[in-house]
């Protein structure tokens, strides 16, 4: 769930845009690269834009009896590394923004700034710490996602805590407040969220070993192990 | 059935689980209005925070109403829905073919069949 078109302040509205600014820019830029360089991955980053059109169309219920949707940016952002999602969350979340007033163009850089750059970022990072440390492929793929899902929502609530901080308890209570309303509903369908990627990534394994080699989510000659370790699971 | 689609299965049994499981425990029942958007709950609490607050910029466009909004969500779920199918189904066939015009040839199909 995004911040309303109009709720942001026009400084903040205008400061989290230059923020977001930049990435996107960059993104574009390795989205032309990726396709120029290797034509033959067009068609699986249509299936990572796809995986997040779909994951953030379903408004799921959740324990503090209000709904919300996951992201569906760790996907693309472990196959294709985060810049190529702040192109593919903005072409999203602008979607939502022009057809399902789901969002908005005001806040489209604060917006932009928490699903589809800090959310792809940090459910990279965990991604590639647990790689590191040798965590098998389908449960790092799990916390990556798991944890692009649910940052984007704490920073969806830190921007509207800054913007509107408490009179009386200031900006952490006002944290408190909206942690409550976006984090807090969002613990479970993070969940789903890391499930489904899961799901996704181990079709991939079946069917499109070659791409996810040269993407280095699989390991090329050492990673039988990887492969055998997906399929076991 | 094959291990695999057991685990997927599951995978998904889970999903549908996390989503039923609020509804089914009641959750919503302490609100007015159970179920709403968080969005919308947290522009109560800006207004809240903020009495004065007043959205200085509306939608350009706005559904008309419930049903042509939840319409153009499904909209979206399936065009999202369509791309992934269309791969999935895509590399599933492109198997099938290498597979059926190596027998063709007369060689032995490979070993690893999805």
């Amino acid at each position: 769930m995004h911040i309303t078109e109009g709720f942001l302040p026009p400084a903040h509205a205008v400061a989290w845009g230059v923020a977001s600014a930049p990435f996107v820019v960059h993104g574009v830029r390795s989205l032309t690269r990726e396709v120029r360089e290797h034509p033959e991955s067009t068609l699986l980053l249509g299936a990572s834009g796809a995986f997040t059109f779909v994951l953030s169309a379903l408004k799921l219920p959740s324990v503090t009896g209000s709904c919300s949707h996951p992201t569906g940016t760790g996907l693309g952002a472990i196959l294709f590394r985060p810049p190529i999602m702040a192109v593919l969350g903005t072409i999203t979340l602008l979607f939502q923004a022009l057809l399902l007033a789901h969002g908005g163009l005001t806040t489209l850089g604060a917006n932009a700034f928490s699903m589809a750059i800090v959310g792809p970022w940090a459910g990279y990072a965990i991604y590639r710490l647990l790689r590191r440390y040798d965590v098998p492929l389908m449960i790092a793929v799990f916390f990556g996602a798991f944890v692009a899902d649910l940052s984007t929502y704490c920073v969806t609530s830190v921007q509207l805590a800054l913007a509107f901080p408490d009179p009386s308890s200031g900006f952490m209570g006002a944290l408190g407040k909206f942690g409550s309303i976006f984090a807090i509903t969002q613990i479970p369908l993070a969940v789903s969220e890391g499930l489904l990627t899961v799901l996704v990534m181990r079709l991939l394994v079946q069917s499109s070993k070659g791409e996810l080699t040269r993407l280095g989510v699989l390991l090329g000659r050492q990673g039988s192990r990887d492969e055998t370790e997906a399929v076991a699971r | 059935m094959k291990k695999n689609t057991k685990i997927n299965i599951l995978l998904l049994l889970v999903v549908v689980a996390l989503a039923v499981l609020p509804l089914a425990l009641g959750l919503g029942d302490h609100k007015e209005e159970p179920f709403t958007g968080a969005d919308g709950e947290a522009e109560t609490a800006i207004t809240e925070i903020e009495p004065d607050y007043e959205p200085w910029f509306s939608p350009l466009y706005e559904p008309p109403s419930g049903e042509i909004e939840s319409a153009l969500f499904s909209l979206q779920a399936a065009l999202g829905a369509g791309v992934l199918a269309y791969y999935f189904g895509l590399h599933r066939g492109r198997k099938q073919g290498e597979r059926r015009a190596l027998e063709r040839v007369g060689e032995e199909p490979k070993a690893d069949k999805v």
